[in-house]
């Protein structure tokens, strides 16, 4: 075990695989420079044939990984913000998650693209969204919402080395963050939740970003003798649908944090799924706790406001469990 | 046809050392646009009898473009298509059998019935597939070029496109990567001088071919119904792209012999967007590539009539075997589209 921050685990994990298999090549807006700092380096290392800039202009970033996949290539395509995947959306909706069964599953499309995402930077509306909903929504794409280093370079690698496309969404503002990575090889297999902290009365499943202000306020409510159970899902698409169900089956009692918007969002779908299947499991209503449906605003003061805090989380937790009204605000 | 701009590049005029096909290769040339053209009149015909499921929008009348540029290209390279694109995918090597099972939504069918006529592919011989997004082969095509010359084999990517998807974004987009990359890539405008329901003089601005020839890219505008002219033009640009000289740009001009699709007149409901003398006028056999591949064969003495008719009588054969094919296919498994959203990942 090392500790690491995120940012050079994501990097350790493209390298590593750019390093095992040639057939990987990685491009997009300033990836030589790695404005984001998760590829820095990579361009030196690996060369122009392997790592290169390119124009912005994300439609035909995403419809070229859809032909340099189809060539034979494992393609990473790295487009800074998830607010991009909207310029993208054409190849991205119409093409990578609809050619393998419009070809009647001929085409496997090894793509992973990685994207930070998510609110808290000042960085307004349109670099500030949680952008994966949509992408859910379209079907033949793998969503990966890791929350720790650890994660990030085990789903990256899965994703790189796997035959379907698959969106990495880095936690904007947590790259720093650090955390423990095993050494040596370590593969995070999709469709698998990690529990952060066991508890019996109520399950929140937070998503990416979420988990740490969820293990703030499971803290806090700990103080109150309130036991919260953290669920991580580390993936939306595929999802661990059992590991939802069998926390709720102790608790009871869900609470989703998702930092897309409440409509169709994450946690919307979460709720539905267990209220699906798990509704006899459940002493109380489904609570989510999201950002409102607005676009980010810009002043720090109006964006916290925005993103769901371990304030909020708390509580919809109390709520849950009838105590709500025992502690004075 | 070339127009004013000065383009001195290798290939971009028809030197009087211009390159002729072979007698073999001119009948090869003809016996593919006639399959095409007897395809899609079948097409054309089974469409307006209620026989197939979904639309169908169809190449008669551009066939020689099709045919001209895919006798340069082997299984390896790759080739984008569009929603008209039954042409590319006989032209590039797909087999008749399988695309037709595909239009009737057989299992059977190139794409198990999964894909329809707006997305007949076949990955084996580079047909990365008809799309049915105006536009959306360049930048695939771009992929595909960009992972040619990662391999540095010498194979290329063609993108065949039309005069609408010439007013997508993506076209300038690709003209911008693939000229800055030098990629292996051969853009084909195919200007049939619709755009869907709408005379693409009215919502183009400018002459296509202009907007490559602002890249610096080698741009040659030809008669898209003559297909030596085609075939000359694509062999200039696919052996500049071997050569590793980069991307090439042909604009092919010619004309939509049918409507966008079949059946179209139920949509428009009475409403015209061009004059019936217009279409009459570009079947006569002066205008027609069908015709006109055919004066040029007897011309040549490439072909005799009697081989033109044994020619004509083997394409009737393969057309109504194809639908033969189709028809007693077995139906599209219904399930299918649970099992093929992602490929299996090996354990």
């Amino acid at each position: 075990m090392a500790r690491q921050r995120l940012l050079q685990a994501v990097h350790d994990a493209v390298a590593e695989e750019m390093a095992r298999d040639p057939k990987v090549v990685a491009y997009g807006e300033d990836v030589e420079l790695s404005i984001v700092g998760d590829l820095r380096g990579l361009h030196e290392q690996f060369g122009h044939d392997r790592i290169r800039n390119t124009p912005i202009c994300e439609d035909t970033l995403t419809g070229m990984a859809v032909g340099l996949a189809a060539a034979g290539y494992r393609v990473i395509v790295h487009m800074m913000f998830s607010n991009f995947f909207y310029t993208g959306m054409d190849a991205i909706a119409n093409q990578m998650a609809k050619l393998r069964l419009m070809t009647g599953g001929q085409m496997s499309l090894p793509i992973t693209v990685i994207a930070g995402y998510g609110a808290g930077a000042a960085n307004a509306a349109q670099h500030s969204d949680a952008a994966y909903p949509p992408i859910m929504n379209l079907g033949g794409l793998n969503v990966l919402v890791p929350s720790t280093p650890a994660d990030a370079k085990g789903l990256l690698k899965t994703a790189i080395r796997g035959r379907n496309p698959s969106f990495f969404l880095e936690p904007s503002g947590r790259g720093g963050e650090l955390g423990e990575v095993p050494d040596g090889e370590h593969l995070v297999p999709f469709g698998s939740a990690a529990v952060h902290r066991e508890g019996g009365d109520v399950t929140v499943v937070a998503i990416g970003r979420m988990v740490k202000p969820a293990l703030a306020a499971a803290e806090l409510l700990a103080a109150d003798g309130i036991e919260v159970e953290v669920l991580d899902p580390r993936t939306l698409v595929p999802f661990d649908e059992a590991a939802v169900l069998a926390s709720v089956a102790k608790t009871g009692q869900l609470v989703v944090v998702d930092e897309a918007r409440e409509c169709c969002g994450a946690a919307s779908q979460i709720a539905a799924v267990v209220a699906e299947h798990g509704f006899p499991l459940l002493r109380g209503p489904i609570r989510r706790v999201t950002n409102p449906n607005v676009a980010v605003p810009y002043a720090p003061i109006a964006e916290r406001r925005v993103i769901p805090g371990e304030d909020r989380i708390v509580a919809a937790v109390r709520a849950a469990t009838g105590r709500d009204q025992a502690v004075p605000a | 046809m070339t127009t004013g701009t000065s383009e001195a590049r290798p290939g971009a005029a028809v030197a009087p050392q211009a390159p002729t096909p072979s007698g073999a290769q001119a009948v090869a040339l003809y016996e593919r646009m006639l399959l095409i053209r007897r395809v899609e009149e079948r097409l054309r015909d089974e469409s307006a009898a209620g026989h197939l499921p979904g639309a169908v929008h169809l190449y008669i009348g551009e066939e020689a473009i099709a045919a001209g540029v895919c006798a340069h290209l082997t299984d390896r390279d790759y080739a984008t298509s569009t929603h008209r694109g039954h042409g590319h995918f006989l032209a590039k090597g797909g087999d008749v059998d399988a695309m037709m099972a595909e239009i009737w939504a057989k299992a059977e069918g190139i794409c198990r019935g999964m894909g329809g006529s707006m997305h007949v592919a076949d990955l084996s011989k580079g047909i990365l597939g008809a799309n049915g997004i105006v536009g959306a082969g360049l930048p695939i095509a771009t992929g595909a070029a960009f992972g040619a010359k990662l391999d540095g084999a010498g194979a290329v990517a063609v993108c065949f496109f039309g005069d609408g998807a010439s007013n997508q974004g993506v076209l300038m987009e690709a003209l911008n990567v693939a000229t800055l990359w030098q990629l292996p890539l051969v853009l084909v405008c195919e200007n049939n001088t619709f755009s869907e329901f709408t005379p693409s003089r009215e919502v183009t601005a400018g002459a296509i071919a202009d907007r490559a020839r602002a890249f610096g890219m080698p741009t040659e505008e030809v008669d898209g119904n003559d297909v030596v002219a085609v075939w000359r033009a694509a062999g200039a640009a696919v052996a500049r792209a071997r050569a590793g000289g980069g991307p090439s740009f042909v604009e092919a001009h010619t004309y939509r012999l049918q409507g966008h699709f079949e059946a179209e007149s139920f949509v428009l409901s009475g409403g015209r967007y061009r004059e019936e003398e217009e279409v009459a006028s570009w079947r006569d056999d002066g205008k027609d590539a069908i015709a006109r591949a055919r004066a040029y064969l007897l011309a040549s003495r490439a072909a005799d009539t009697a081989r033109l008719e044994a020619i004509e009588a083997e394409v009737a054969r393969r057309v109504d075997a194809a639908v033969a094919f189709a028809e007693a296919g077995t139906p599209a498994d219904p399930g299918l589209a649970e099992t093929l959203m992602f490929a299996p990942e090996e354990g």
